[in-house]
């Protein structure tokens, strides 16, 4: 990719990522079962997205 | 963003990093156990008192009464006042401060664990070994309020690089995709990449912790915040009156029963006994925990007067008691079982990973000049400095 990307590009799977976060952080802090679930769900997603960058994205 | 821009950006980012970067290092290396703190403790300490019955927080029949804990916790260090008294959620246990006097410091204080189903002393919690030891570099570096200030100062720096590191982000990545990781050119571009997708994939947690680390750091002006405003408001009718002395305390049971009286449905978490930090002078401080799972560390203090057990006021906390409240689990990450813990402690290595990559990227740079640094993030590692 050698094109400018406009700000939103930059910065939409980081943002995605964060509001992932923010809800896995909050979530089970709300209550216990599904709810823990769900914050272990949302916050495995910046730990998966190292994964995944370190396998599709190595160059 | 004009040269000038990420050069300045670039200058705030340098400097918080540098400046908390090796204190940054201690509290992960640190924080990274005490996340395992329970689990760790119940390996060492061989959990005999694993043990079920009804819950010490409870008012289940059976349960044996408070005076009797507290007479118990006393004869073992006699000529010694209570301090405070917690509860339990899940099991019969609870557990008995003393100390010298009233208002005697932490350290002077011993910690009985009683078995309320029982009745029976269970043993006293000791405050050593490797667990404590890293709690204590971790909150304060032993040096006490100064130290955990100056703590919390290292956190608001650490906010600091991590926003600098957010604004930078954007020029650097402008013609990359998300998640590059170029590993095979040079060593330096490998980490440079490393550091903003690590740095920016944990960017929301660790802003959370980092600003509840900073919240937790201020625990003592907090708390002394409230007992001065707060506190003394509830019990203004008290004012001026002299401290009652520990030889007056009246019955712990009909203070509960008042207090209990006051906030139905809800259980307590501790009570502060008169003189301490956590009360007034007079009073019993019964601090209930909310009946729902979002409420229940939101605690509310009952005060009872402590010789004649009525209550004199029921009030809910002010919100910056109940950001410190909040922000006890959220930087500990012990509110979601063990897989939150494990997710907690992978994103800490990834702190330690970008703190680590950004010495070694200062390290290999900083004699080259300036102009040439703010190249490298304006053209996303294209141009690397000479070495």
């Amino acid at each position: 990719m050698k094109r400018r990307q406009p700000l939103r590009a930059v910065f939409g799977i980081p943002f995605a990522i964060g509001l992932a976060s923010f809800v896995g952080l909050v979530s089970a802090l709300t209550g216990d079962g599904a709810r823990d679930a769900l914050s272990w769900l949302a916050l495995a997603i910046p730990v998966g997205a190292v994964g995944w960058a370190m396998r599709m994205r190595k160059s | 963003m004009s040269t000038h821009t990420i050069r300045a950006w670039y200058l705030v980012h340098k400097w918080t990093s540098l400046i908390c970067t090796a204190f940054l290092l201690m509290l992960c290396l640190t924080g990274l156990p005490l996340i395992f703190h329970d689990e760790i403790d119940a390996l060492i300490e061989d959990q005999s008192t694993a043990l079920s019955g009804p819950a010490s927080s409870g008012s289940a029949p059976g349960l044996h009464p408070l005076d009797e804990m507290v007479a118990k916790a006393l004869a073992a260090r006699p000529g010694e006042v209570p301090t405070f008294m917690a509860f339990d959620n899940e099991t019969p246990i609870l557990t008995v401060t003393t100390a010298p006097r009233p208002d005697s410091p932490a350290s002077d204080m011993t910690v009985h664990l009683l078995n309320r189903a029982t009745g029976e002393t269970v043993g006293q919690l000791r405050e050593e070994g490797v667990m404590h030891f890293l709690l204590q570099l971790h909150t304060d570096m032993f040096l006490g309020l100064p130290g955990m200030l100056f703590l919390g100062g290292m956190g608001l720096l650490f906010v600091a690089a991590i926003i600098s590191g957010v604004v930078l982000y954007a020029p650097f990545m402008r013609k990359l995709p998300f998640g590059t990781v170029r590993t095979s050119r040079s060593s330096r571009l490998k980490w440079l990449d490393y550091h903003n997708l690590l740095g920016i994939v944990a960017l929301c947690w660790m802003t959370v912790v980092g600003l509840t680390g900073v919240i937790n750091a201020l625990a003592t002006p907090i708390v002394e915040a409230w007992q001065m405003g707060e506190l003394a408001h509830m019990t203004n009718a008290y004012a001026g009156k002299a401290a009652l002395p520990p030889a007056r305390y009246g019955s712990l049971d009909k203070a509960m029963a008042a207090a209990r009286e006051a906030l139905p449905g809800n259980n307590p978490q501790f009570i502060a006994f008169p003189g301490g930090a956590f009360s007034s002078k007079h009073h019993y401080a019964v601090f209930f925990q909310g009946a729902s799972p979002l409420t229940e560390r939101m605690l509310t203090p009952a005060l009872i007067d402590a010789e004649t057990g009525v209550l004199t006021d029921v009030r809910r906390v002010p919100w910056y008691v109940a950001a410190l409240l909040y922000s006890q689990p959220l930087h500990f990450g012990d509110y979601g079982g063990l897989p939150l813990k494990m997710l907690w402690a992978i994103l800490t290595i990834f702190t330690i990973v970008v703190l680590g990559s950004g010495l070694y990227l200062w390290l290999g740079k900083h004699r080259a000049p300036l102009a040439a640094r703010v190249r490298e993030v304006e053209t996303g590692g294209a141009v690397v400095p000479a070495e």
